[in-house]
């Protein structure tokens, strides 16, 4: 471990942590100082633009100008010529398997999986937790995961996975299950393909289930919350009214959860959409698991094809605008009742 | 019927209460299944906090369960050889170096600018909201090919700026502040706009400015929310990857511990041993930030996500 770098680079991380506070109060305060100066009626039209702008300047430069870019390099070929959709077409060509077909089928299957076992499991451990005085210590454990790094994860869950041929002590956890418990043959979890249930190959959902493992924590403490914030008395007159408590989830629990099962759901979408880490570190896409964001990052720093990596940000997006359309749409539902 | 007995009753009905099955299931059978699940989801960590101290012929020959049996053989060599072998020590400080100023600048940022949104009328304010919310689902992936060319052009690559005399980390800061900036935006612009308005009625009557009503009222009543997204803005930054291997690259001397980690697996492939003490390590300052900011976290979350 080289100590020197925590010599020179200590003063840096102190400086920082007082200086960049220091500059954003100093901008802040200065910018205030000067709106004083201006007439009274110019005043309510020049600060919102003060206390709004470090934020406008940052999200244009690191959101908004870079998408317009990649959207436009993916019209381009590697000279910079304008092709039109020639990148898209060779990364849509050869379906079902070529291109980038294979991508596109896991990140639906990541889509559907990963957001239906999250919401199901969150709602599953709110409910039950709910009804037991060691509630915190339980919600604290399921919880735990969220806090490690997604590649600390795959550590993990390639100790869970871990494979020794028939007839050898097996050393992963699930291996050694199915062969003391279940008498069955070892599988190889993260390279087998064969397709479970005829829906999903069974490595596709060995990585969808390491990466719900880590987040239902998130869905598990959000749903509870808003669980707690059904009104006792809403309960009480339902039952008075002679519901079942089968009819009290269906008709008042869930639709007054629906709000918030709606923002974790949305959420889940943008993460399965997104899924990079688990990918990356657990298989780099191999046996059939490659997602969007992962043949991108190849495309960009394995084969240096800045159009085609291009391309393949361009479909990512495009999968997210229902999302976004929708959030747009929850946003103003919001904002109309306010 | 006993008066305590009767008052229990009383509580849980109160709240949702499936009587059905909690007479079907009976109380020690949702114990079983809350402690089953609960065990279930601890058991990965666990077998890899059990291997970590285990030799390394034994965890290739035999489960980490088997450890937990006499005669025990629980070694510290993995941590002593991962701090060794590897660049974790130096990764570990730059995941420090990078994810503390990469919290506060998009946190303090945002601060202001959700105080505008919330409490300032400007034109086209409900746009650009609207806009920043959009925002949020933009796949990062999509801004580094471009980001990446800037930075070069503009000299703001781990190699120059070192040569400058200034931190190498600088793009990773400003990267995770812009890509912070949507949801933190949004979070604290909920919670604010949910102050109630004759707080600054009053404030106002009482002659208190713009940055006194932001910073004695404003502030102090929005510190749950605030730590919640302090934790968020940390953990992400902490665990993150992607961003990490793109604006930095992998070299060890600027790489956090994500990345450092990442290229263990890659070159000690089957080395189990390292790879559990390195990834436990890794995991050691979230879990301090997380359980020590547990309660803020929980309640701030609902002020962006349950209202309305």
């Amino acid at each position: 471990m080289d100590f020197n770098v925590l010599l020179t680079d200590l003063p840096t991380l102190i400086g920082v942590i007082i200086g960049v506070p220091a500059v954003l109060a100093a901008y802040i305060v200065g910018g205030e100082y000067l709106v004083r100066r201006l007439p009274d009626k110019a005043r309510p039209s020049v600060r919102p633009w003060i206390w709004v702008g470090p934020a406008l300047a940052l999200v244009t430069a690191f959101l908004v100008l870079p998408a317009v870019g990649t959207i436009s390099t993916s019209l381009q070929d590697r000279k910079g010529n304008f092709v039109g959709l020639k990148n898209f077409a060779t990364q849509l060509d050869g379906f079902p398997t070529g291109g980038a077909w294979i991508a596109i089928r896991d990140n639906v299957f990541w889509l559907v999986f990963y957001t239906l076992f999250v919401l199901a499991f969150g709602l599953i451990l709110a409910v039950i937790f709910d009804r037991v005085p060691y509630e915190k210590i339980v919600k604290s454990l399921i919880f735990m995961p969220m806090a490690i790094s997604s590649v600390a994860l795959v550590v993990i869950w390639k100790f869970m996975y871990a494979y020794q041929p028939p007839g050898q002590a097996q050393t992963g956890t699930l291996n050694f299950l199915l062969n003391t418990v279940f008498h069955q043959d070892p599988r190889t979890w993260v390279q087998d393909t064969t397709p479970l249930l005829g829906l999903i190959p069974l490595n596709n959902l060995a990585l969808i289930a390491a990466a719900v493992w880590g987040i239902v924590g998130f869905s598990m403490v959000i749903l509870s919350a808003a669980l707690k914030g059904i009104p006792g008395d809403l309960l009480e007159a339902a039952r008075v009214d002679g519901a079942g408590e089968i009819t009290i989830f269906r008709r008042v629990i869930f639709p007054l959860m629906m709000p918030t099962i709606v923002v974790v759901g949305t959420t889940l979408v943008i993460f399965a959409l997104k899924a990079f880490d688990v990918v990356y570190a657990m298989t780099n896409g191999n046996y059939e698991t490659d997602v969007l964001a992962n043949r991108m990052y190849k495309l960009l720093y394995n084969s240096n094809d800045f159009p085609g990596a291009s391309a393949v940000a361009v479909i990512l997006l495009l999968t997210v605008i229902p999302v976004l359309i929708f959030n747009l749409r929850q946003f103003r539902a919001v904002e109309a009742r306010r | 019927m006993s008066v305590a007995a009767a008052a229990r009753t009383e509580s849980t009905a109160l709240r949702f209460s499936p009587r059905w099955i909690t007479d079907r299931l009976g109380g020690f059978v949702l114990h079983v299944a809350v402690i089953g699940l609960t065990v279930a989801w601890v058991v990965p960590t666990l077998g890899l906090l059990v291997t970590s101290f285990r030799l390394p012929a034994d965890i290739a020959n035999s489960g980490w369960w088997t450890a937990l049996a006499p005669p025990y053989k629980f070694t510290l060599d993995n941590y002593s050889q991962m701090l060794q072998a590897s660049n974790l020590g130096t990764g570990f400080f730059n995941s420090f170096m990078i994810s503390i100023p990469a919290t506060i600048i998009p946190v303090t940022i945002a601060a202001f600018a959700a105080y505008s949104f919330a409490w300032m009328k400007f034109p086209g304010r409900d746009w650009i909201f609207l806009a920043l919310v959009g925002l949020l689902a933009v796949p990062l992936q999509l801004t580094f090919i471009p980001v990446t060319t800037v930075f070069v052009k503009l000299g703001l690559t781990p190699q120059h700026l070192t040569s400058l005399g200034l931190p190498p980390f600088i793009p990773l800061w400003l990267a995770h502040a812009g890509y912070g900036l949507p949801f933190s935006i949004y979070l604290l612009s909920n919670f604010f706009r949910a102050l109630p308005s004759d707080l600054f009625e009053s404030a106002e009557i009482d002659g208190a400015g713009t940055l006194t009503v932001f910073f004695r009222i404003v502030l102090p009543l929005s510190v749950p929310a605030l730590a919640s997204l302090v934790i968020f803005q940390f953990l992400w930054v902490w665990n993150d990857l992607l961003v990490a291997l793109i604006y930095v690259g992998g070299t060890a001397s600027v790489a956090p511990v994500t990345v450092s980690l990442v290229n263990l697996v890659g070159s000690y492939g089957q080395n189990y041993q390292l790879l559990t003490a390195a990834a436990f390590f890794s995991m050691i300052v979230p879990l301090v930030v997380f359980l020590s900011l547990q309660r803020y976290f929980v309640r701030g979350i609902l002020a962006g996500s349950v209202k309305g």
